[in-house]
């Protein structure tokens, strides 16, 4: 009974895979092919199984002697280069005050990003798959790719990383999270909330991730000082893909860090990064609510500072521990703004100096419990407009830019029966849309990983 | 002036050579047990620094920025090994940009490959607990094994800094021949305990009550790395009563609550052992170690 479910599947499939013409004719040809390949498949896991069992039976002296190696010990060996893979599956309900779709940050250029409160009811999160290992001696490559509940796969890094460059040198290339600020490297499975601070949210898209190179410099010092730079293709937001030769979406960070003590350690960074916009579109509604397409081309500059504290009391309190974090981004954008790009077209100058900021406390009071709170807070200031103070158009042309203060408090509650599961309750009033009024955002997640245990960094 | 110039100069001298930089080889310990073992070896040609304290759980550390700092500047990364620090050693040496300690590389060295591990487990499964791929980690409560990591760590340390060959040849010489002779005078001090049951709370018990012949006869934890429910602790109490224990083993880094709970509902006494290195004030280094674990073992079953 066993043996007739693979066996009708390996016909179907065998049916499937063949070009209809050739059916008849190579049918048993080809069954009888595929079950000599699994015969000898079996055959050679056994085989492995055998020696695995000898092996582990054997006194320790004789698994050093060089046996006469069999095919399926080379295969084993050939499995043992397999990278490390890891698996994270994650999921959520919400229930949302108000309708999640007419959400939008006030007075700040929309980005195109997955921001937000998401959508209601149950959600499958992203399923984020990682593979990693050493490609020789000189470098460690790394893929991290999510994919989405509508099927789609993201790749969200993909680099190389060297091993062996001396002095303290680390270069890093392919696409990665910028080193800049202090979670734009974390992955969502890590963060401490359900979704990034309103200023990341704003000003990244959630995160910023660089197609380029990142040289890394460690000091020769006993306390933590790390330079870095950056330089990519400018292609996500606040840049848009370069077309021209060399390189953009420049980015310098310096992190400082230590410990005070035996129970406190800390870390701050400051960081710059500028990013070209050619033709950077986004939708709004004109002075008579029809939609129309702007876009913003010119220059864009980001400082960010950022600083963690971490208080884990070494005597008396097991698994306890205090993280206070807290980071500042200000943007200042500087070019021409394009009103209704397939229509009208009126370009002017534009100018903008926008700027947010959280702070957030993480407490795990027991060693499976942890609350967290958050504040957060962006000020869009008034953008210049060109097309609006030179009575081109009136400032109700530009919804989405008219001045707005947007803020948000979030409080969380999670429980992490082990290492590898986590359940997460948040809470939170949003009041990032212009009129101000407060949407609840109630959500319950749940974050899994499986596989090789995730690397996480401080 | 000059004098004054002549006294700074000396003062910085004196400062200079007193700094870590001036041993021939600074090494990065993960454990306060493998670091003092690092400083028996070693001497004055070593400059020895320790990532966790006895205090901490390693399996729980953080790759802080000043263990980045100390990894990126270390000449040998002395780790315990068998992904007893799987959750944050890979982050350190990564982030550490230092070719030198790099896995495979000759300043990359675990305690653990130099040993044969007990309980490596049959079937890969975290539904399992906490488990190790490569066997049970905590290698460090056998002093046999500590007898052996020394060997393979002072040829390591001649290896790295061939001009100190001789020097760590003879302090593994006379660390070998003390180390030796407190084996057996641990052994001959802890003979009565040879078949106690007791209770032990995490896995990394196993190798001290193996060396000492204690009998496991529960673990407070219900799988490695899982805490107890009211329940299971309910059906200790029962089990405990059928076979009881004499003894709950506790380490200096545990929450104590569980154990001594447990402690009052069956006859058992609640020790807490120092585990490492600094886990106790007598546990000032290897042998104050084990003289203190094994002085509070008698204590407790006397």
């Amino acid at each position: 009974m066993h043996g007739i479910k693979p066996f009708a599947a390996l016909m179907a499939f065998t049916c499937v895979a063949l070009p209809a013409g050739a059916r008849a004719a190579d049918d048993v040809a080809a069954l009888r092919a595929e079950l000599q390949a699994m015969k000898a498949d079996y055959d050679a896991r056994v085989t492995a199984l055998e020696s695995r069992l000898a092996e582990l039976e054997s006194p320790p002296a004789a698994v050093s002697e060089p046996a006469s190696a069999p095919v399926a010990a080379t295969r084993a060996a050939a499995a043992a280069f397999n990278p490390a893979i890891s698996l994270i599956l994650a999921g959520s309900y919400a229930d949302t005050s108000r309708e999640p779709a007419d959400w939008r940050i006030a007075g700040l250029m929309p980005n195109g990003g997955e921001i937000g409160p998401g959508e209601r009811s149950f959600g499958l999160g992203e399923s984020e798959i990682t593979l990693s290992a050493n490609v020789d001696p000189y470098f460690s490559g790394t893929l991290i790719a999510a994919v989405t509940g509508e099927g789609e796969i993201e790749v969200e890094e993909a680099w190389f990383r060297t091993l062996a460059l001396p002095a303290g040198f680390t270069l890093k290339g392919g696409r990665f999270f910028s080193g800049i600020g202090y979670l734009n490297e974390v992955h969502a499975h890590a963060w401490d909330f359900a979704d990034q601070p309103l200023a990341y949210q704003a000003l990244y898209a959630n995160q910023y991730a660089q197609d380029g190179a990142q040289l890394k410099w460690l000091a020769p010092t006993d306390f933590f000082l790390e330079l870095g730079a950056e330089a990519g293709n400018d292609g996500a937001f606040p840049g848009t893909r370069r077309e021209g030769n060399g390189a953009g979406g420049t980015a310098l960070f310096a992190h400082v860090g230590g410990d005070i003590g035996d129970s406190l350690s800390w870390r701050v960074g400051a960081s710059w990064h500028e990013a070209d916009a050619e033709n950077r579109a986004y939708e709004d509604l004109d002075q008579f609510g029809d939609a129309v397409l702007n876009a913003f081309t010119g220059g864009s500059r980001t400082w960010i500072a950022d600083a963690v504290l971490k208080w884990t009391p070494q005597k008396g309190a097991p698994g306890r521990q205090l993280k206070l974090q807290g980071e500042y981004l200000g943007r200042r954008e500087r070019g021409t703004l394009v009103f209704d790009t397939e229509g009208a077209a009126l370009a002017d100058a534009y100018r903008s100096s926008q700027s947010g900021w959280y702070l957030q406390g993480v407490y795990q009071f027991r060693p499976r419990w942890r609350a967290g709170l958050r504040y957060d807070s962006l000020d869009s200031g008034t953008p210049s407009i060109g097309l609006v103070s030179g009575g081109a158009l009136p400032p109700e042309a530009f919804p989405a830019l008219l001045p707005g203060d947007a803020t948000r408090s979030t409080v969380m509650l999670d429980w992490n029966p082990s290492e590898f599961s986590r359940w997460r309750l948040q809470y939170a009033w949003d009041e990032a849309r212009d009129d101000g009024d407060t949407d609840r955002q109630l959500r319950l997640q749940y974050l899994f990983g499986i596989g090789a245990h995730g690397a996480h960094k401080y | 002036m000059k004098r004054i110039i002549g006294h700074g100069l000396l003062a910085f001298a004196l400062l200079a050579a007193s700094l870590p930089a001036s041993a021939a080889l600074r090494i990065l310990a993960t454990t306060a047990d493998w670091g003092a073992l690092a400083t028996e070896l070693g001497g004055d040609r070593v400059a020895v620094y320790t990532a966790t304290s006895a205090l901490q759980d390693v399996h729980r550390v953080e790759a802080r920025p000043s263990l980045i700092a100390r990894a990126r500047n270390a000449d040998l990364l002395v780790a315990n090994g068998a992904e007893l620090e799987l959750g944050w050693l890979p982050v350190l040496v990564q982030e550490s940009g230092n070719p030198r300690i790099q896995r495979g590389a000759p300043g990359y060295f675990e305690a653990a490959a130099q040993l044969r591990l007990v309980e490596v487990p049959a079937q890969f499964d975290r539904a399992q607990g906490d488990i190790h791929a490569q066997g049970n980690p905590h290698v460090q409560l056998d002093p046999h094994n500590v007898g052996l990591v020394a060997r393979a760590l002072s040829a390591r340390l001649a290896a790295l800094d061939p001009g100190g060959a001789a020097y760590y040849a003879a302090r593994a010489r006379d660390f070998g021949a003390r180390w030796d002779a407190a084996i057996r005078h641990w052994e001959e001090m802890a003979a009565p305990l040879r078949g106690t049951p007791v209770v032990i709370m995490h896995r990394d018990q196993v190798y001290l009550c193996r060396w000492l012949g204690l009998t496991e006869v529960a673990s407070i934890e219900p799988k490695p790395g899982v805490p107890p429910s009211a329940g299971y602790l309910g059906q200790l109490v029962t089990r405990l009563a059928a076979t009881p224990a004499r003894a709950i083993l506790l380490n200096a880094y545990n929450d104590p609550k569980a154990a001594n709970w447990l402690s009052q509902r069956v006859k058992a006494q609640a020790v807490v052992l120092p585990f490492s290195v600094g886990g106790s004030d007598r546990a000032k280094d290897l042998f104050g170690l084990f003289d203190d674990t094994i002085e509070r073992l008698l204590e407790a079953v006397r």
